[in-house]
């Protein structure tokens, strides 16, 4: 029984691959295909960049670039205290996460809920996702953390790395929802009736035959949101929150020189890049789980 | 001393625009073993379904010893709790270990201890050659052992009435004898049950009623020996034909 298509438009790789290769070993199809495809995809990779770097390295532009965008004494000097800003980053994200993952699961629950006299309720969760969804993450971002605490409402935290966690998780919600809800969706109804005949209630059934199986299968997509919402924390610096790309902004003015953004960019890399592989890895382990087991 | 254990009356289920179930009538005494036969499409899952309010019905009533369970405002899950239901596909709770799958209902519905629930399903599970298996996920199970867990699992809720719902047909040939054995079993111990399947040899051997549906209606009720043997109806005895030609009787 295989996953409906709204969970593969989350995994990276082309999930479609023939026979599930895992798409976390880049090289394993042509390993498949003998030493000889290996070769030729190092040859080719090289040449590529070889090329590549020389058209960069002999543009007209390349001297103030490299000194705008590549320096090396600013890369020194700037990324410790980037990398100490970019702790803002992380805490902006580990507490939207979390709530993320609550508010998204009422939200998705919500959505499901059947029958009619549950209509007011499921209306309210379609607005919700269609509205947060519709919305630039950066206007939610502006209107949240300028508009609220204009209102001065007494009690009303004014504080932007307040607004900035609210609006993230408003945002990140309605798809965290989404993914939620297909993961629902996936689970066949033959368990639903199981758990039913059983006498179990509907809120039973959900608690504990549906989500335990619809969250299992959307752990890779939901932490592929979860990078996503990693990146998107710098956007909350343009309502005053000082965290790593304000930090880097601060920075750059002082020199006249880019490279502290570029110093951010390794901080980022550092951080997504096993993610991303790690994600891959569990999409593979996954199928392949899924393919031997014959679990749908 | 036969009391009723299930009596249906005038029972229609339509979905949409296709009429499944057009009137159906049966009585089942307790102890009784019934045997619902016919061709696919011809009602008989549907039937069951009904009877486990798994499906709203369209019109007619359903009475479970002596309760109306068709009525307006009955608590379904009560209901249920009396009627188990084991299902073709197995249906068991791939992330579950089998003995989460048959302890589950009890803990959460009859309110048992852990401990008194998982007693009584090792209990059921050494009874039906399965007590190796109660730490084992189902999709380690072969298909004919993942069926008798099925059994357990709604066992375990010591029903009063048990529908098995062509429980073999999702097997490979050599797993459908220890399930149809299994189901021997209850039928000795005096287990009430509704059956529908294709296993004519075994409806024979254990019915004391078939009953042959045929598009939507009970066409034809009565002992094995006289449906198999010397069917009244025209189109039971081409069913049976086309059984015996495609040498499953």
């Amino acid at each position: 029984m295989g996953t409906p298509p709204e969970l593969h438009q989350y995994q990276p790789g082309d999930p479609r691959l023939p026979e599930g290769r895992p798409t976390s070993k880049l090289l394993a199809p042509l390993r498949a295909e003998g030493g000889k495809s290996v070769a030729v995809a190092m040859v080719s990779t090289i040449v590529f960049f070889v090329v590549l770097g020389l058209i960069v390295v002999n543009s007209p532009g390349w001297a103030e670039v490299k000194q705008a965008f590549f320096s090396r004494s600013q890369f020194r000097e700037s990324l410790p205290g980037i990398a100490r800003a970019f702790l803002v980053n992380v805490r902006l994200f580990m507490i939207s996460e979390v709530l993320i993952l609550v508010l998204a699961l009422v939200i998705a629950v919500m959505r499901s809920l059947p029958g009619p006299v549950f209509f007011p309720i499921r209306l309210l969760a379609v607005f919700y996702t269609d509205l947060f969804r519709g919305i630039p993450t950066i206007l939610v971002i502006y209107m949240l953390g300028f508009g609220a605490p204009a209102l001065g409402i007494q009690g009303v935290p004014t504080s932007p790395f307040f607004w900035g966690v609210v609006s993230l998780v408003l945002v990140y919600s309605a798809y965290v929802a989404e993914v939620y809800r297909a993961g629902i969706e996936s689970v066949h109804g033959s368990q639903v009736a199981a758990a039913r005949s059983l006498g179990l209630s509907r809120g039973q059934s959900m608690r504990y035959v549906i989500l335990p199986q619809a969250v299992r299968r959307v752990i890779p997509p939901l932490l592929n949101d979860f990078i996503g919402l990693q990146k998107d924390t710098v956007l909350v610096s343009l309502i005053g929150v000082v965290e790593a790309f304000r930090t880097a902004g601060i920075d750059s003015a002082a020199t006249f020189n880019f490279t502290p953004y570029v110093a951010l960019a390794v901080v980022y890399l550092v951080i997504t890049v096993p993610m991303t592989r790690f994600v891959d890895a569990m999409v593979a382990r996954d199928r392949k789980r899924r393919q031997a087991g014959g679990v749908g | 001393m036969t009391t009723e254990a299930v009596r249906i009356e005038g029972l229609h289920k339509r979905f949409d625009e296709l009429e499944v179930l057009k009137g159906i009538d049966l009585t089942v005494a307790e102890h009784e073993v019934i045997c619902l036969i016919g061709a696919s499409g011809s009602g008989k899952s549907t039937l069951l379904r009904c009877i486990n309010l798994l499906e709203p019905i369209d019109a007619g009533r359903i009475t479970v010893l002596g309760q109306e369970i068709t009525a307006q405002g009955v608590d379904v899950n009560a209901i249920r709790r009396q009627i188990g239901i084991v299902f073709q596909s197995f249906n068991l709770f791939p992330h579950m270990t089998v003995l989460r799958n048959v302890t589950l209902a009890p803990v959460k519905v009859l309110s048992l201890s852990q401990a008194d629930a998982e007693s009584r399903a090792r209990e059921l599970l050494e009874r039906f050659g399965l007590a190796d298996k109660a730490d084992e996920y189902p999709d380690r199970l072969s298909g004919g052992q993942q069926q008798r867990v099925a059994i357990v699992r709604a066992l375990a809720m010591q029903p009063d009435i048990m529908l098995l719902d062509e429980v073999t047909s999702a097997l490979d040939p050599e797993l459908v004898a220890e399930v149809l054995d299994v189901i021997r079993e209850l039928a000795a111990g005096g287990m009430t049950m509704l059956i529908a399947t294709h296993e004519m040899g075994f409806a024979r051997d254990i019915a004391s009623r078939v009953c042959f549906l045929d598009e939507g209606v009970i066409l034809e009720d009565g002992p094995p020996q006289q449906i198999f043997n010397d069917p009244k109806e025209d189109r039971t005895r081409r069913f049976l034909q086309r059984i015996v030609d495609a040498g499953r009787l």
